[in-house]
């Protein structure tokens, strides 16, 4: 039997006490930071990671609705709504008829009533159609009550390239929605991201747009479902000295090969959410590294991380070490060919190159399409 | 009970009441075209005048927790019911006590106390969102309903069409009401659409339709009434035409000048306002001595509505930083 009261038992005690406090203050910070400390972490794939968050909102809540095309009977075309028209009937689960802007915009009214609908667009390129309900409509709707509406909706989209469906089905089009205030936009990298961000979507007072990259949808990870990651906050998946890599969806995993293969220190940052997008976090590692990599999967002009480069040069100009890059496609239509498509993404042998050059000669380093004089 | 919910029981209850909006909603937009011309307000903004009937007609047939979506065509309908003159000229004057603090303006208008949705200045663009509002009234199991108003230029836009289809496929309980003022902009329906009877599109969604005659504010009702209840009662939707004419222009540049010699003073002949008097006076409500009465009681109360939103405060520079996110995540909060 320990003594309780003699010098060793008690500061056994203290110590472990101590060493308990510590590691739940180290889970709860990682927790926040949206680390999983993958205690009650369970593997699936990102698509199950969806369902999941789906389901478990719309068991805590009854005012969540789904609606899209395929979704009830067929369960998604990418398997992301599984099982729930069966759990719950198709009042709450609508397979649409093929027009965006009718089933869109009847989100946008149920919304306003005090339903939660998740609106699902098969494909990224549909929301063309359905821009005006989401942009001009739903995104205005507080502004122009005064403050007395809330649009409590979500717009899910598949995005991204590197499926071979060509250029009308691969693009990642962020730019069509991230410039419009009024609108919350995030875009997951992994199960626990589908997971968390799924859920504080459906939980946000605003219209919010998830980006799904469809190439994950088979990935598998763990997801911890008690794990939040709140909008607006990156994750920092991984510290370094040397750069800040910000990327985004499926580009992050990109992003972890690359780094293996720099021998760099890098510290990479998953941004997750591109509005409102975390300037503190990624402010704060630049502060730290002192350089700036953006790492995108979208047409150099007008991307998500022009908007990144160009806040943080201007808050941290006589700090840096080097000039703020960005790694993006090229200006072209994703092409349908796999050779083709392979080297239109950016891929981890020439991320690592381009991290490469900046750390040995502080300057900026071509793209591989300048290197080779094709554009 | 607030005053713009005794101005919506008024014009529910009494055909004089209703009367007297009518007017109101005349005089009103004769003000707004003398502030314009005098450059107190900015922008654009689009005149109901000749179609008070169908604005006042639906607000007396509608509950305040029925949802209207309307246009930017809207200032009648928003006056009918029951947004005070001050909140409406407010907004169009983009001052601080308008409905929407100023932010907004004229082709903005809403109150959701009255269950009218911030009105909006696309084509089609409120349609589906009525849709959606009638989604969520089934989805709870209510008895409210929904009503997209909406103009003839609207039934060539995809909403129109795809917004039908959801709401036959799911029996939604949603009237849509086309205001067919013959003119889609500077378009005259003729150039623009092969048919004429716009309610006949609903018959390729397999949905009830008529039209009514909107000059007639008795038939007006009527109509309307015949449609939200079917909606009430779970028959799902109705489309009705409203066979009405804007004695102005499209908008505050247009004069109209396409229009036909004589077709204005054929349709000013059954001028709503003239049609609803002589129905009162025959059926001994009113009076010519009553009439000029309330015309010159409501040129009245619109004068000095029209100075107290001259003399009210322009908005604070962090009302355009406000009510764009929840507050907790609003630049200004």
């Amino acid at each position: 039997m320990i003594d309780l009261y003699s010098s060793w038992g008690y500061y056994n005690i203290v110590s472990i006490g101590i060493a308990i406090l510590v590691l739940w203050k180290l889970r709860k910070n990682l927790t926040e930071l949206g680390v999983s400390t993958m205690e009650k972490a369970v593997p699936m794939r990102f698509r199950q990671a969806v369902v999941q968050a789906l389901a478990d909102e719309m068991r805590s809540d009854s005012s969540v609705i789904l609606l899209g095309e395929d979704v009830a009977e067929a369960e998604g075309v990418f398997k992301t709504s599984e099982g729930l028209l069966t759990e719950f009937g198709p009042l709450r689960v609508r397979d649409t008829p093929i027009s965006e802007m009718g089933f869109t915009g009847a989100a946008v009214g149920a919304a306003i009533m005090g339903m939660k609908p998740v609106v699902e667009i098969m494909f990224m390129e549909f929301l063309g159609v359905a821009l005006d309900q989401l942009v001009t409509e739903a995104a205005k709707m507080r502004y122009l009550s005064n403050g007395k509406l809330s649009v409590p909706m979500v717009v899910r989209a598949s995005v991204g390239s590197g499926l071979g469906f060509g250029c009308q089905h691969s693009q990642t089009l962020e730019n069509w929605v991230a410039a419009t205030p009024g609108l919350k936009v995030v875009c997951p990298s992994d199960a626990q991201a589908a997971y968390s961000l799924t859920r504080s979507a459906i939980q946000d007072s605003d219209p919010v747009m998830i980006l799904e990259p469809r190439i994950l949808y088979a990935e598998r990870g763990d997801v911890d479902a008690s794990l939040r990651i709140p909008i607006g906050k990156a994750r920092v998946l991984r510290q370094g000295k040397d750069i800040t890599v910000v990327s985004l969806g499926q580009m992050v995993k990109v992003c972890h090969a690359a780094i293996e293969k720099s021998g760099l220190d890098v510290e990479l940052i998953d941004l997750a959410t591109i509005v409102p997008w975390d300037r503190e976090s990624v402010i704060a590692s630049v502060a730290k590294t002192g350089r700036l990599v953006v790492v995108e999967e979208a047409p150099e002009s007008g991307g998500w991380g022009s908007e990144i480069i160009a806040s943080t040069t201007s808050t941290l100009f006589a700090q840096l070490k080097g000039a703020p890059f960005r790694i993006t496609t090229p200006d072209v239509p994703v092409p349908y060919s796999g050779v083709l498509e392979a080297r239109f993404i950016p891929t981890a042998d020439d991320i690592a190159r381009q991290l490469n050059e900046a750390m040995k000669s502080g300057t900026t380093p071509k793209s591989w399409w300048e290197l080779e004089g094709l554009q | 009970m607030s005053l713009e919910l005794l101005r919506r029981k008024a014009v529910q209850d009494d055909a004089v009441a209703q009367y007297e909006r009518m007017i109101e909603i005349r005089e009103f937009e004769g003000q707004i075209n003398a502030l314009f011309a005098a450059g107190s307000i900015r922008g654009t903004t689009h005149l109901c005048l000749g179609q008070e009937a169908l604005a006042v007609g639906l607000a007396s047939v509608l509950r305040p927790t029925d949802i209207v979506s309307a246009t930017y065509r809207g200032h009648g309908i928003a006056l009918a019911l029951g947004l005070s003159p001050e909140a409406v000229l407010g907004e169009i004057m983009g001052k601080a006590n308008g409905c929407c603090g100023g932010v907004g303006g004229s082709m903005h208008l809403s109150n959701m106390a009255l269950g009218l949705l911030p009105t909006s200045a696309i084509i089609g663009g409120g349609m589906p969102i009525a849709a959606g509002a009638a989604l969520s009234f089934q989805t709870k199991g209510t008895d409210d309903v929904a009503v997209a108003v909406f103009g003839d230029g609207a039934t060539n836009i995809g909403a129109f069409h795809e917004t039908l289809n959801l709401a036959a496929i799911w029996n939604l309980p949603v009237v849509f009401i086309c205001d067919n003022n013959i003119y889609a902009e500077y378009s005259r329906i003729t150039v623009t659409t092969p048919i004429e009877d716009l309610h006949l599109r609903a018959d390729s969604y397999g949905m009830p339709h008529f039209s009514l005659d909107g000059m007639d504010i008795g038939l007006v009702q009527k109509g309307i009434a015949e449609a939200v209840n079917r909606a009430r009662g779970g028959g799902g939707p109705t489309l009705i035409e409203a066979k009405t004419y804007r004695f102005s222009g499209h908008s505050r540049a247009d004069l109209a000048l396409y229009r036909p010699e004589g077709e204005l003073d054929s349709w000013q002949k059954r001028d709503p306002i003239k049609v609803t008097e002589e129905a009162l006076v025959a059926g001994g409500r009113l009076n010519p001595q009553k009439i000029d009465e309330i015309k010159s009681q409501m040129k009245k109360i619109i004068e000095e509505v029209v100075a107290v939103c001259q003399a009210a405060p322009e908005p604070d520079l962090a009302s355009m930083f406000k009510n764009i996110f929840t507050p907790k995540d609003d630049l200004a909060s």
